[in-house]
């Protein structure tokens, strides 16, 4: 579980997010949904301490981050798995080298146990025939897949994702946000995505978190969502023609 | 100025921590060492012999007096290979060609997040990218120096040979004169210092780039052009300390 704490940031003297409480459960994908420029990829680089925390605490299972000491910080990142926007896969590293990175870092096996667990995660992400190839060589998608093959390798406790939709058609979006469902069930993570992406909200959120000019102005579940009386999240929920038809459809009901 | 002074001591001491692991820390200098030196030994090796003949040709232009003995060229050419060109001038280029690689590397791998999955992994990631590439330098450099001496010297005498300016038996004669090995080890002290100077400083300038592809640019250029200015300035600071 992790818990935020009245987490506040600015960069040169602009707020971007203003007191932001909230609980994310574990074994249970989190969204943080807001648009673009909300604050949301703020809060998740705060809560993974990519960004220094100015104000306010993120509470990993009751051990609190901003007293951890720097050794503290590294072993607990040992238990993290990022994927970012931009996959952010090493280009000069083939998709094993890559997936094999953290093992190769933290781990002391063996070499073939290591190349047996990046194959074992390439396969859990539905990716084969691909290790010798390098990133610039591959779909946006498959490169998407790697990220969380390397994500996952070490069995971490805590998955983040940001947009991991960006840039995908809507059918291997469909396909990411079901993987990291599963992975999310599979290994009992609390799992935080970041996304502005409306199926994936009413795809895989167990829990939402809504941000708006980096204030959290509701939370909830996908089955609340459209029952919400929020100015700035109808905006954003019925931002899409399709929504808006839905709810016509709905009321017409 | 002094706000990059004090971030650059806080990266230093990021980047002088143990490694994680030993076995891809010496993988990493190896590769290093090939990308960083051996690539760049071709344009030393032509800068050098090129460098040598020049100054050996505009040396016997300038010294054309029946009074002053011929073998002055070589020793002038040698002098001048070994205190200054050879490791100034070779580590000004390599801090165009190998300071603009490191911080267009490094920025590329901060503006597309790969630094941060680094961090994220809880690996120091000024360590594991910048110290092997430190290393490397400080070790290859040196070498790289050695090897456009004797390129630089073989230059001038083909130079002053072909040209007539100096006969082969006067130009050997004039290098062995009054040699004083102390220069080498001068050269190779500043080729050391300027191996780190542009590899951390070059490093520095990647670690912190923000933005996209036009500020890893800009990066690649302050890494230049800093690092010069630098050398530059230790450059004065060694020849006052050392040859005083």
């Amino acid at each position: 579980m992790i818990e935020v704490i009245n987490l506040s940031k600015s960069f040169d003297g602009k707020k971007i997010l203003k007191d932001v409480s909230t609980v994310f459960n574990k074994g249970q994908t989190n969204l943080i949904i807001g648009k673009s420029g909300s604050g949301k990829t703020v809060l998740l680089k705060s809560i993974v301490g990519l960004h220094t925390i100015e104000k306010g605490d993120v509470v990993y299972n009751g051990n609190s981050f901003v007293s951890m000491g720097s050794n503290e910080v590294r072993l607990l990142r040992q238990d993290m798995g990022m994927l970012f926007q931009g996959s952010a896969l090493f280009d000069s590293s083939t998709v094993e080298e890559n997936v094999r990175f953290p093992l190769d870092m933290l781990t002391n096996s063996s070499m073939e146990e290591r190349r047996d667990r990046a194959n074992f995660c390439l396969d859990r992400v539905n990716l084969t025939n691909v290790n010798h190839l390098y990133p610039s060589e591959i779909s946006g998608g498959m490169q998407k897949r790697v990220a969380i093959a390397r994500a996952i390798a070490l069995n971490p406790k805590y998955l983040f994702c940001d947009e991991p939709n960006s840039g995908l058609d809507p059918k291997t979006s469909i396909v990411i946000d079901e993987l990291i469902r599963e992975l999310t069930q599979e290994y009992n993570m609390t799992t935080i995505i970041n996304t502005h992406d409306m199926n994936s909200v009413m795809g895989i959120g167990d829990k939402i978190v809504f941000i708006n000019g980096g204030v959290k102005q509701w939370e909830g579940s996908k089955e609340d969502i459209f029952n919400v009386e929020n100015e700035a999240l109808e905006d954003f929920i019925f931002a899409s023609e399709l929504f808006r038809e839905v709810r016509a459809f709905n009321r017409k009901k | 100025m002094f706000y990059h002074l004090g971030r650059y001591v806080l990266f230093l001491i990021r980047v002088i921590g143990r490694p994680q692991k030993h076995r891809v820390f010496f993988t990493q200098i190896v590769r290093e060492i090939d990308k960083l030196g051996i690539n760049s030994l071709g344009i030393v090796v032509i800068i050098s012999a090129f460098m040598g003949a020049v100054v050996t040709l505009q040396t016997a232009y300038n010294i054309d007096m029946p009074f002053i003995p011929r073998y002055t060229i070589g020793l002038a050419a040698r002098d001048s290979i070994l205190l200054e060109f050879s490791s100034t001038i070779v580590c000004l280029i390599l801090a165009g060609k190998v300071g603009s690689n490191i911080a267009s590397e490094i920025g590329t791998m901060r503006v597309t997040e790969q630094i941060d999955a680094i961090d994220i992994m809880g690996i120091n990631s000024a360590g594991y990218l910048v110290l092997p590439k430190v290393v490397a330098m400080v070790f290859i450099t040196p070498i790289l120096v050695l090897i456009s001496m004797g390129i630089g010297i073989a230059g001038g005498y083909m130079s002053g040979s072909l040209s007539g300016e100096v006969s082969p038996a006067e130009y050997i004669y004039g290098i062995q004169y009054a040699f004083r090995p102390f220069y080498i080890v001068y050269s190779l002290i500043k080729a050391v210092v300027f191996a780190f100077i542009i590899s951390s400083v070059s490093a520095y300038w990647g670690y912190y780039t923000s933005g996209g592809a036009l500020e890893v640019g800009r990066a690649s250029t302050r890494a230049v052009v800093t690092s010069s200015i630098i050398i530059l300035l230790f450059n004065l600071l060694l020849t006052q300390l050392l040859l005083a």
